[in-house]
């Protein structure tokens, strides 16, 4: 399209306002930053000091300050999920790390086949996790699920177990399929380290009368310590805002027994509607996932420094 | 403290055979060294000593023991690698003090044992540093004082001071020898520098493609090579060598020049020869050192000159090829002079031409 004239406005603007070159440069990335995380987070941040209702636009401009923040800080619910989603995530984490680590070391001693094998433990990672929710809400049901049907086959149970229904086994399951789909990530990051890992030193060990458990614990272990907290941390943000497999499997119930944080709040914001009220939990479970990274993230530099990489 | 000993051991990669067959008795307290061009078998052969490579055939025994199938930790010995392999994440206090703890010595002992190693390497000021801080001659320092806490039968150090320059290499070279004679242990030493080989060794292994070419004290194996690889393997600059034919009960070059058959050399009416000859053998004359019994006389234009100092290297052509010769007292020369050079036959040798064996008898 012709359009003679038009330019004359946006040459006016450029030279009037005289946008130095690099700002003009960046301009694209800081508007687009701004309105894809910049805006949003203000948006919902402000939201947080209000009695935001999903149902009541308006309500937006109704400011409370602190009150949703105090609100959430005497809720006993809301502490509960939060003392459960640090529970989850610790044991978790740790299962996943031993279990990943024992995949890696294993894979890493296979001779034949051993791309095929680091495919294959992907597989997990492969799906969506709302699909692995609805599978191991099927293997996990009391009526007609495998594994009740395997322990009453196999005669080692008589009676059907709640898994999902007890709120310590439903944990329980929430967190083996947690494990199931995630361990390969932990497994997938060893197994890097462990092909980084100098074989000379390892040999040493060996000259100098390690056996293979000390050759591990002495030397390898170290080697490893900075790709697992690389893992824990990557690990960590994901499951403190574990949403979509619960959600699934139990939808944080049966009354509350498996409420996590962010099935807390999205039931809060989306389906009670209160959303300046979620908005505020959010915030403050944000600093959990902080908390962790920036943990995990020291432990990282000081292995790090500890095998004379440089901060 | 203990002897080593290798009977017929093979190493195979697959169907690749790296090692044949070879047999090597080493005297307890001996300073041994393996020497060979790069890929010759070396390393595969210490560490199949060490315990770190399976023996594919043949024995290895180490005091009185078999120790084919003993992990590297019942062998007790202690190596010294071409990277120093120190551990990382340890200072070089528990570099040091590692194996002891590994052994659960008491931490005193521990100490005591640190202490001396590094008093002795001039470690004490860096103890408590990471590898990572340290030069790489500390580094080597290190891995030394890794292998002397432990008291081990056995001492084994593969190419240690190929990473260092080459002053740190001549010192480290000094103190390697003087740990040798303060600790009495055995060393078995893998090395691609014949001068480190001279210098060190009790006795020389030259091993070429799998093979042990000779075994022999640095003098037996200098003046007396067994082969026309250990002759130019062995010294520097390598040994002249030149095709020639037996003629009239002489050695005659491709280009007619004819000596007297260096004495103590077995040789045909006819047989294809190589007739070897180190620098230090061939002299002009009036800068040479004072004639032996046989000598032989030969005119060569000098093309080269490369002074030394006290000596000087002159490259001349002789049959129509290059030849190293020395020139003690040296003076200026001009390339193309043509000089009348001695040849002490007494130190020259004759190979045969086919199968690269000494014809001395
Ligand atoms: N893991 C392996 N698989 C197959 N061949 C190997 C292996 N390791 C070594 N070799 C071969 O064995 C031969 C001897 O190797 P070795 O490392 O003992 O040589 P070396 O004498 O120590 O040489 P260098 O002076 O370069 O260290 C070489 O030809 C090498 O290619
Ligand atoms: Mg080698």
């Amino acid at each position: 399209m012709v359009t003679p004239s038009i330019d004359l406005p946006n040459g006016l603007l450029m030279t009037r306002l005289k946008l130095p070159p690099w700002l003009v440069l960046l301009l694209p990335a800081i508007l687009i930053l701004m309105a894809v995380v910049l805006i949003p987070l203000l948006l919902s941040l402000y939201s947080s000091f209000t009695s935001y209702r999903l149902t009541r636009p308006d309500s937006i401009t109704n400011w409370i300050g602190t009150f949703n923040y105090e609100k959430a800080a005497k809720d006993e619910n809301f502490w509960a999920a939060f003392g459960r989603t640090v529970l989850f995530l610790t044991i978790a984490l740790n299962l996943e790390m031993l279990f990943g680590l024992g995949l890696a070391l294993m894979v890493s001693k296979v001779t034949k086949g051993q791309r095929l094998l680091r495919t294959v433990m992907m597989f997990p990672m492969m799906f969506s996790p709302i699909l692995v929710g609805f599978q191991f809400k099927f293997i996990f049901n009391d009526n007609v699920g495998l594994v009740n049907n395997a322990l009453q086959s196999l005669g080692l149970s008589s009676t059907a177990i709640p898994w999902l229904v007890d709120g310590k086994l439903a944990l329980f399951s929430i967190a083996f399929a947690e494990i199931w789909m995630s361990t390969s990530v932990f497994g997938i990051l060893i197994l890097a380290g462990l092909y980084a890992i100098p074989q000379d030193p390892l040999e040493a060990a060996k000259v100098d009368g390690c056996t293979s458990w000390q050759s591990f614990r002495f030397v390898t272990l170290p080697f490893l310590m900075p790709f697992i907290y690389i893992a824990m941390a990557i690990r960590s943000l994901d499951v403190a805002r574990a949403y979509d497999m619960v959600q699934i499997m139990t939808n944080g119930g049966p009354a509350r027994r498996t409420e996590l944080l962010w099935t807390l709040i999205g039931r809060t914001g989306y389906v009670d509607a209160k959303m300046g009220y979620a908005n505020a939990m959010g915030y403050i479970s944000i600093f959990l996932a902080i908390f962790f990274t920036v943990y995990f993230f020291k432990k990282l530099t000081s292995a790090r420094a500890e095998l004379g990489m440089g901060g | 403290m203990a002897q080593v000993h290798l009977r017929s051991v093979v190493k195979k990669y697959g169907g690749l055979q790296v090692v044949h067959a070879i047999n090597l008795d080493i005297a307890d307290g001996e300073f041994v060294v393996l020497v060979g061009p790069s890929g010759c078998g070396k390393s595969t052969t210490l560490r199949m000593i060490a315990g770190l490579e399976d023996i594919s055939g043949g024995e290895v025994l180490i005091g009185d023991r078999v120790v084919n199938d003993l992990p590297p930790r019942e062998r007790n010995l202690a190596m010294v690698f071409q990277n120093y392999a120190l551990y990382p994440h340890m200072s070089v206090r528990e570099n040091l003090g590692f194996s002891l703890k590994i052994a659960k010595r008491s931490q005193s002992e521990i100490d005591r044992a640190v202490d001396d190693a590094a008093e002795i390497l001039s470690l004490t000021p860096l103890l408590d540093r990471k590898p990572g801080q340290l030069s790489g001659g500390q580094r080597q320092r290190v891995a030394m004082g890794r292998a002397i806490v432990r008291h081990p039968d056995v001492f084994l150090f593969d190419e240690p001071l190929s990473n260092l320059d080459a002053k740190l290499r001549t010192q480290m070279r000094v103190e390697i020898k003087k740990l040798h004679q303060r600790l009495k242990s055995t060393i078995v030493y893998v090395t691609h520098d014949q001068v480190e080989a001279m210098t060190l060794a009790d006795r020389i292994v030259i091993m070429r493609d799998g093979h042990i070419e000779q075994i022999g004290t640095p003098l037996e194996v200098f003046e007396r090579p067994n082969t026309t690889f250990v002759a130019t393997f062995i010294g520097s600059p390598p040994m002249n060598m030149l095709p020639a034919r037996v003629g009239g009960g002489r050695v005659v070059l491709t280009d007619g020049t004819a000596f007297d058959i260096p004495p103590g050399h077995k040789v045909e009416e006819g047989q294809d020869v190589i007739f070897g000859a180190r620098a230090d053998n061939i002299m002009p004359v009036g800068h040479s050192l004072p004639a032996t019994e046989h000598v032989a006389e030969v005119k060569m234009s000098v093309q080269l000159t490369e002074p030394l100092g006290t000596e000087t290297l002159l490259f001349a052509q002789l049959a129509g090829q290059e030849v190293q010769a020395k020139m003690l007292n040296p003076r200026p020369v001009a390339s193309g002079e043509v000089l009348t050079f001695q040849i002490n036959l007494d130190k020259c040798h004759l190979f045969d031409a086919e199968t690269g064996a000494s014809l001395r008898v």
